[in-house]
């Protein structure tokens, strides 16, 4: 009973032995929730469908993101991903100006439809300047000018059974083979401030940031916001598109909601 | 070392006591759990812009970041680089620049510390909010049942004679000398109350502020913090803040005595020092 339990050095020597062990042992034995088709990843990625419905359920349908002022502007918008793309049918369109463009929209509507960017340009539009949240997480505020998605819904008439709206686009990333695509369900479609995007900073959208025309979902995370889109789709299912989970990088792991 | 040899052997004369109840026993290890989850994969999710800012936006054409960790150029080789505020450091080796210095990898926190421990933001994403909801879950299950079992009120928040009795505690800390009674003495309990009221909320509150949906919802909650960048910076600290309260913690359960504290953590039996004989069953 003269002895502690734990004298100094013993205390030291623990310590020491434990922070090296874990600098050691590092965290590559969790590497395995890396596979994309892996149990334990799709257990926890359960709770990506628990996010989606826990917001779907707290914000209301129409609650806005928050817009800016003019003078909190300060910079251009940041382009990421594709900035250039060089798919033969964009190169031909962006040599012209973008005159030939046509956005179609088909799918599971009543009267499937093609847009020239006048006629896009000649309907009612939307300003916002609103804040674009990358999902490695930078932010940029910039203004955005559109037609409202709701608009071109409610002129080819969605169809009932109709459950999300597929954006497709003009680029490939990484010199990949793959289009890419994003989606959402209707709420986020329908929302005010869901817009078809031909204008950045009072200016014609730039190349770098989408044009002719780019998608804002305002409340979801920036690979939402699908760039050099060329046809809407209406559709009930994924499975026709990319590896069937709704985008370009949800078929890489990411999560489809991005709301968070 | 004569105080500390003191502290060993009066924490073996004191009767068994009944200290942690079942809730807080199954809410702390589901905490530990979560915690060592929620650390490495935040720590991938900042490698993905290893940068912090001020405000709501991250200023690329201006200056308004106030961390960042990056590798540099420099005459002798690439180096990695830590500023904050203003003052640049050479963290090679941990942090910008890290692994072997044949194959030295250019990322902001070393591989040992992130999940997984190669580039991928997605399943750190996945990992993370996983164990975020799990930690929010059990918060809310550890809140509710201490505040109707009463363990909030008797056991964490410090009392006005607790409070008086801070400089003679601070004391006993310094000089190591540990009481082993049924209750926390005071610095335990401004520890344990600013992890549960100030740490948590602080960490969950930037979480959810970060989100651009519940930016919809809640926007109040970015004027509260200055913006989903500040928002992200807050985040950052109070997660530096909590692995600061994870050091001492496990520093101070060494010095108690190992075996008896991880025994009321698991059993709920805590072994009292011999002053405490009187103490209340």
């Amino acid at each position: 009973m003269n002895q502690p339990l734990l004298n100094r050095r013993k205390l030291i020597g623990l310590g020491a032995a434990g922070v090296s062990s874990l600098v050691l042992a590092g965290c590559d034995q969790f590497d395995f929730l890396g596979e994309s088709d892996g149990t334990v990843r799709a257990i926890l990625a359960r709770a990506d469908g628990l996010t989606y419905r826990a917001q779907r359920l707290l914000i209301r349908d129409g609650a806005l993101a928050p817009e800016y002022s003019e003078t909190e502007i300060r910079q251009g918008q940041r382009p990421n991903g594709s900035r250039d793309p060089q798919t033969e049918e964009y190169l031909a369109l962006k040599s012209n100006d973008f005159v030939n463009y046509r956005l179609s929209v088909n799918g599971l509507v009543e009267r499937p439809m093609q847009y020239s960017l006048a006629e896009l340009r000649n309907m009612p539009a939307r300003t916002q300047i609103t804040r674009h949240d990358c999902v490695e997480g930078w932010s940029c505020i910039a203004k955005w000018t559109g037609t409202p998605l709701a608009r071109i819904l409610d002129d080819v008439g969605v169809k009932a059974g109709a459950r999300f709206v597929v954006f497709q686009c003009f680029d490939q990333l990484d010199d990949g083979e793959d289009l890419y695509y994003e989606s959402c369900d209707l709420i986020d479609a329908r929302h005010p401030q869901t817009i078809l995007a031909y204008g950045l900073n009072g200016q014609s959208l730039p190349v770098a940031n989408g044009a002719p025309v780019r998608v804002r979902v305002e409340r979801a995370l920036g690979y939402k916001q699908p760039k050099y889109v060329h046809t809407i789709r209406l559709v009930d299912d994924f499975s026709p598109f990319g590896s069937g989970k709704g985008g370009f990088w949800e078929d890489r792991g990411y999560d489809w909601f991005a709301g968070i | 070392m004569p105080l500390f040899a003191r502290t060993g052997q009066r924490s073996h004369n004191g009767p068994l006591v009944y200290r942690q109840s079942v809730l807080t026993r199954l809410t702390h290890w589901t905490w530990a759990v979560c915690l060592f989850f929620l650390l490495p994969s935040g720590l991938q999710i900042f490698n993905a812009h290893p940068t912090l800012y001020i405000g709501n936006e991250s200023g690329f054409v201006y200056d308004n970041a106030v961390f960042r960790i990056s590798a540099v150029d420099t005459v002798d080789g690439p180096r990695g680089r830590t500023l904050l505020f203003g003052h640049a450091f050479d963290t090679t080796g941990v942090l910008g620049m890290s692994g072997p210095a044949q194959q030295p990898r250019y990322r902001a926190f070393p591989s040992a510390v992130t999940i997984p421990s190669y580039h991928d933001l997605a399943t750190g994403r996945v990992v993370h909010f996983f164990f975020a909801w799990l930690l929010v879950v059990t918060l809310l299950a550890w809140l509710i049942g201490s505040l109707a079992n009463g363990h909030i009120r008797r056991d964490v928040l410090p009392t006005r004679k607790d409070l008086l009795n801070l400089p003679g505690d601070v004391v006993d800390h310094l000089r190591l000398r540990i009481h082993h009674g049924q209750g926390y003495n005071v610095l335990q309990k401004l520890a344990y109350a600013g992890v549960f009221f100030i740490l948590f909320p602080l960490i969950v509150l930037t979480g959810l502020a970060m989100s651009p949906g519940m930016n919809a919802a809640m926007p109040w909650l970015l004027d509260l913090f200055g913006g989903r960048q500040t928002a992200r910076t807050l985040h950052f600290l109070a997660m530096s803040l909590l692995v600061l309260f994870f050091i001492v913690h496990i520093v101070m359960v060494l010095v108690a005595g190992l075996s008896n504290e991880l025994r009321s953590m698991i059993t709920g039996w805590y072994r009292t020092s011999a002053e405490h004989k009187g103490a209340r069953p």
